[in-house]
């Protein structure tokens, strides 16, 4: 008994070939396509400064197992997303939601850009009196 | 037109941008990242048994009117063995403790508790950090407190060390 | 004198150019407010034997690194006995103090060469040019001097600690000091602008002469920029060429002031117009260097390259810069009513064109800096913590920078100061054909591409036809060489932009478990999985896989990624196995071990992916020629002149 639960608990650990995806590319290649743009968009929470898609932490690579897993399970990688600021919160999406919190993020550029559109308006403007 | 506050604009980002950097530097960010779950039930969550003659444990385990500690450690970390002595202080004084071991296989553990105790309740070995994302945990050794409801209390990250004692068994009791 | 004195020698070095950085600015002072013009000739020389002390001191390092001499901190902090020469070499830049004594020296150099062979610019200019750069000077010696000072001793070390393995590349050896040497060109052409905002010498004279220290600045920026982005492609080992990583957008700043700014100057030397433009564009140009070289040094960003520093170094260099760059703004929001109206000109002519890429550069600068130091903000005014990463960069920047291009091909199809629109869109035609076919054909052969990429073709194929037609039906042996470069600059953009596009638009990418004898497909290839071997290494153990990728045609060719395990500090680096072809990049790199001798395979076909930085050569090689050009020009009018005045 004690010797077939360490086995099994063995196998469990480390699936057997062909099913982790923490290294793999799903089946699917719309389904991996998704899956890879969501990797490359959510934060390695060990090394913080790179994409989970490009991190050797550990954790990195059960998160891209959980988001390959997820993902062929058809959820939306929105969901995949959503659920993991769930558990880490917003600062390990690198996609910043709209909401008061980031509404300065989002609306300096489009004010720079209007202010750009002003300056030129009034350089031509005035030239014409 | 030359004498607009146009002019001065630059001079305003400049300052805001600096003070930003001041207020950086003298209160460097803080890397820790903190789970989201503090506040909410615990996630439902499966760890087999690690040990052949201790049980596993999983999220059906803490909704049972007493609260206790939920440790996510692993034998291959060094600071999660400074912190076995104040976790078997803890249990002398009646606090239930589980572990859940992430990436560790059953015989290092063995090991593991051969050499430095062990605390524990209940042990669960984490499948491929499952356990682990569902707690919002980004390492180890880290702690969270539940209560007799089966919801989390609170967490700590990094070892536990004695003068952090008062302040868990106060959360423990007051939950 | 005895070598056991090297490193106070060293620090005497630096001390004597730091007195003579205070003559310089007390002198400089004088000549421009006390009129005192006999004092005037002294100021050149001081210039030079600054650069030449601060010049000593750095090699006195560079030897002390080289020596391994384990008796001066900073080397037995930063270096390692057994380390090959080139990385002891650049061990000398590798860190903190280094790297400022590496800065100022640059600076030193910089004001020399103005000191020397700078001619063009009014005599009280040029003083007052100097004056700045020893003011800039000074406030890093005192830095250096009492705040990180390189030369300090440690008695009872007998080994050093070594260095990063990532960082253990020649091509990052180099990259610093490339990005420094466009961080100090950016001072020098501030320095000239306060210079002349001082004397009220904002003429179109004055910006012929800044041009060129625009010109070579911006050259090293974008090589140091493209080189970055490659040595992040080969060396990260997953195949992304930018990240936008905090310390990537830190040099990614100045660039973008620095191509608004000789656009703008440009503009200046040939039309008198865009006075006070050219002049805050200098300042912001200057601020965005000194502000990246803080953010990377400060260590305040969460980045994969960040260096950690204490804060105190941090207030200290902050402290500087609100003098110089708070203090520089100020002057010219109050000098701003002197500066006299440039000419005017019409919204379509080449300088309406030009004002066009000023804002819409300065938009994306904008852009850039909130989506880098937002986090930091929100974090330090509020305690929350939120990432801006890849999705928002893309989104904003992305149609910002299509629409820069475009403009940018439209640009030197007009005439200055006045154009007829008609005749314009008859010299676009050819252009707007192409990107309409282009349009036509992306739809048709690649319907699943997404909008930016697609854009990116189409835009890419009418601003590559755009970008040659100002050499149309012209002599090409008598067109200026800074026609030459701009075509080539421009044409470098399209191209860019077009491996850009085409490697996020038709990337094919593939996580394989393989076996040995297992064969898996990628693009046009069939790559088999032919062996594995432990090969030793000069201070790691390599794990070497063999691959053999074979085309449709029958061409075959054998790959050898593999995994460098370093034991001190202990970590893995992943060593991609790149193969190029005309038409693309195959980039294999070897991953995870699993249980049953199987390991995983990453492959990537990546379509016209060196297009990105043949494109990034050739911007900064069209900057080189029209330096030439520029250079070559006036001298020639110099000597006309001086022959006319004889």
């Amino acid at each position: 008994m004690r010797r077939f639960l360490i086995a099994a608990t063995l196998c469990l650990a480390q699936p057997a070939f062909g099913q982790d995806y923490a290294e793999e590319s799903l089946p699917d290649v719309n389904q991996e396509t998704q899956a890879v743009a969501l990797m490359d968009t959510l934060r390695c929470v060990v090394c913080q400064g790179q994409p989970i898609s490009g991190s050797n932490a550990d954790l990195a690579r059960d998160m891209r197992r959980l988001v390959r897993e997820r993902i062929a399970a058809g959820e939306s990688p929105e969901t995949v997303r959503a659920w993991l600021v769930s558990r880490y919160g917003q600062w390990v999406s690198l996609k910043p939601e709209v909401n008061e919190l980031t509404a300065p993020l989002w609306l300096i550029p489009l004010i720079a850009l209007g202010g750009a559109g002003l300056l030129y308006s009034r350089r031509f403007k005035r030239k014409k009196k | 037109m030359k004498r607009s506050w146009v002019f001065w604009l630059p001079v305003a980002v400049t300052i805001a941008m600096f003070a930003t950097f001041l207020v950086a530097l003298v209160r460097p960010s803080d890397r820790t990242i903190e789970s989201q779950l503090v506040g909410h039930a615990l996630p439902a969550f499966e760890a087999p048994a690690a040990m052949p003659d201790q049980p596993g444990t999983n999220s059906r385990d803490y909704a049972d009117g007493k609260p206790r500690l939920l440790n996510v450690f692993a034998s291959w970390c060094g600071p999660c063995v400074a912190e076995i002595p104040v976790l078997l202080q803890l249990q002398a004084m009646g606090v239930e403790i589980n572990g859940v071991a992430i990436h560790d296989k059953p015989e290092d553990l063995s090991r593991f508790f051969a050499e430095n105790g062990n605390p524990y309740a209940r042990v669960g070995l984490d499948q491929g950090g499952r356990a682990q994302i569902a707690f919002g945990s980004a390492g180890v050794p880290e702690t969270f407190i539940i209560d007799g409801k089966g919801r989390v209390v609170g967490q700590h990250i990094g070892v536990i060390t004695e003068a952090d004692i008062p302040d868990i068994l106060a959360k423990l009791k007051g939950s | 004198m005895p070598q056991r004195m090297l490193a106070e020698f060293g620090m005497a070095a630096l001390w004597v150019a730091a007195a003579l950085a205070l003559l310089q600015f007390a002198l400089g002072v004088a000549v421009l407010r006390q009129n005192r013009d006999d004092l005037a000739r002294t100021i050149a020389p001081l210039a030079v034997a600054q650069a030449v002390l601060c010049g000593l001191a750095f090699l006195v390092l560079m030897v002390l690194f080289l020596r391994s001499d384990m008796s001066v901190l900073l080397v037995a902090t930063n270096s390692h006995s057994e380390k090959p020469w080139l990385y002891k070499f650049a061990g000398t830049w590798g860190n903190h103090e280094g790297s400022m004594l590496l800065w100022v020296s640059i600076l030193g150099v910089a004001g020399a060469t103005i000191a020397l062979f700078e001619r063009a610019l009014r005599a009280d200019t040029k003083i007052a040019t100097l004056t700045v750069q020893a003011a800039i000077a000074l406030g890093f010696y005192v830095f250096l001097l009492f705040a990180s000072n390189p030369f300090a001793r440690i008695a009872g070390v007998t080994e050093g600690q070594g260095l990063n393995p990532l960082l253990q590349d020649p091509g990052l050896a180099f990259h610093p000091p490339t990005l420094y040497i466009g961080y100090v060109g950016m001072s020098a052409a501030f320095s000239f602008a306060i210079g002349a905002l001082i004397t009220r010498d904002v003429t179109p004279s004055f910006a012929r002469a800044m041009r060129p220290w625009i010109l070579g600045a911006w050259i090293f920026l974008t090589i140091g920029i493209t080189a970055g982005s490659y040595w992040a492609y080969y060396e990260l080992g997953w195949g992304g060429w930018w990240f936008w990583d905090p310390v990537e957008n830190a040099s990614l700043m100045p660039w973008l002031a620095a191509t608004a700014l000789f656009h703008s100057v440009t503009v200046l030397a040939t039309r008198d117009a865009l006075r006070t433009w050219t002049i805050m564009l200098s300042c912001v140009a200057f601020s965005m260097s000194m502000v990246g070289t803080f953010l990377v040094r400060s260590g305040i960003l969460t980045s994969v390259h960040s260096f950690a520093v204490d804060p105190k170094r941090g207030i200290f260099i902050l402290a500087l810069l609100t003098i110089y760059i708070i203090g520089a703004l100020v002057l010219f929001a109050l000098r701003v009513g002197t500066i006299s109206e440039g000419k005017r000109f019409e919204p379509v002519s080449r300088e309406g064109l030009l004002v066009i890429n000023n804002l819409l550069l300065s938009v994306i600068l904008v852009v850039v800096m909130v989506g880098t130091l937002y986090p930091l903000a929100l974090e330090a005014f509020t305690g929350q913590k939120i990432s801006v990463g890849a999705p928002f960069f893309n989104a904003t920047t992305g149609p910002l920078a299509l629409a820069l291009v475009a403009f940018m091909a439209v640009g030197p199809l007009l005439r200055w100061r006045h154009d007829e629109g008609r005749a314009v869109i008859r010299r676009l035609a050819v252009p707007l054909l192409v990107s309409a076919l282009t349009m036509v054909a992306v739809y048709v052969f690649a319907g699943k591409a997404s909008f930016l990429p697609a854009m990116g073709i189409v835009v890419a194929a009418g601003v590559a036809v755009a970008s040659v037609a100002p050499l149309w039906k012209r002599n090409l042996a008598r067109t200026p060489l800074f026609t030459w470069g701009m075509v080539i600059a421009h044409l470098g953009c399209a191209v860019s932009i077009a491996g850009m596009a085409a490697d996020s638009a038709f990337m094919k990418e593939a996580l394989v478990p393989m076996r040995i004898g297992d064969t898996r497909s990628i693009g046009d290839f069939r790559v088999t999985f032919e062996d594995v071997a432990q090969v030793p290494g000069p201070n790691y153990d390599a794990l070497q896989a063999t691959l053999r990728a074979e085309t449709s045609n029958g061409d075959s060719m054998v790959l050898k990624p593999a995994l460098h395990r370093f034991s001190t500090p202990a970590m893995v680096t992943n060593e991609a196995a790149i193969r190029t072809f005309w038409n693309g990049q195959l980039y294999v790199v070897l991953g995870d071990e699993r249980p049953g001798n199987v390991w995983v395979v990453r492959m990537w076909w990546k379509p016209f992916v060196t297009l990105i930085w043949v494109g990034g050569i050739m911007i900064a090689g069209g900057g080189f020629l029209s330096l030439i050009g520029r250079v070559r020009r006036s001298a020639q009018s110099r000597k006309a002149k001086g022959l006319s005045a004889a």
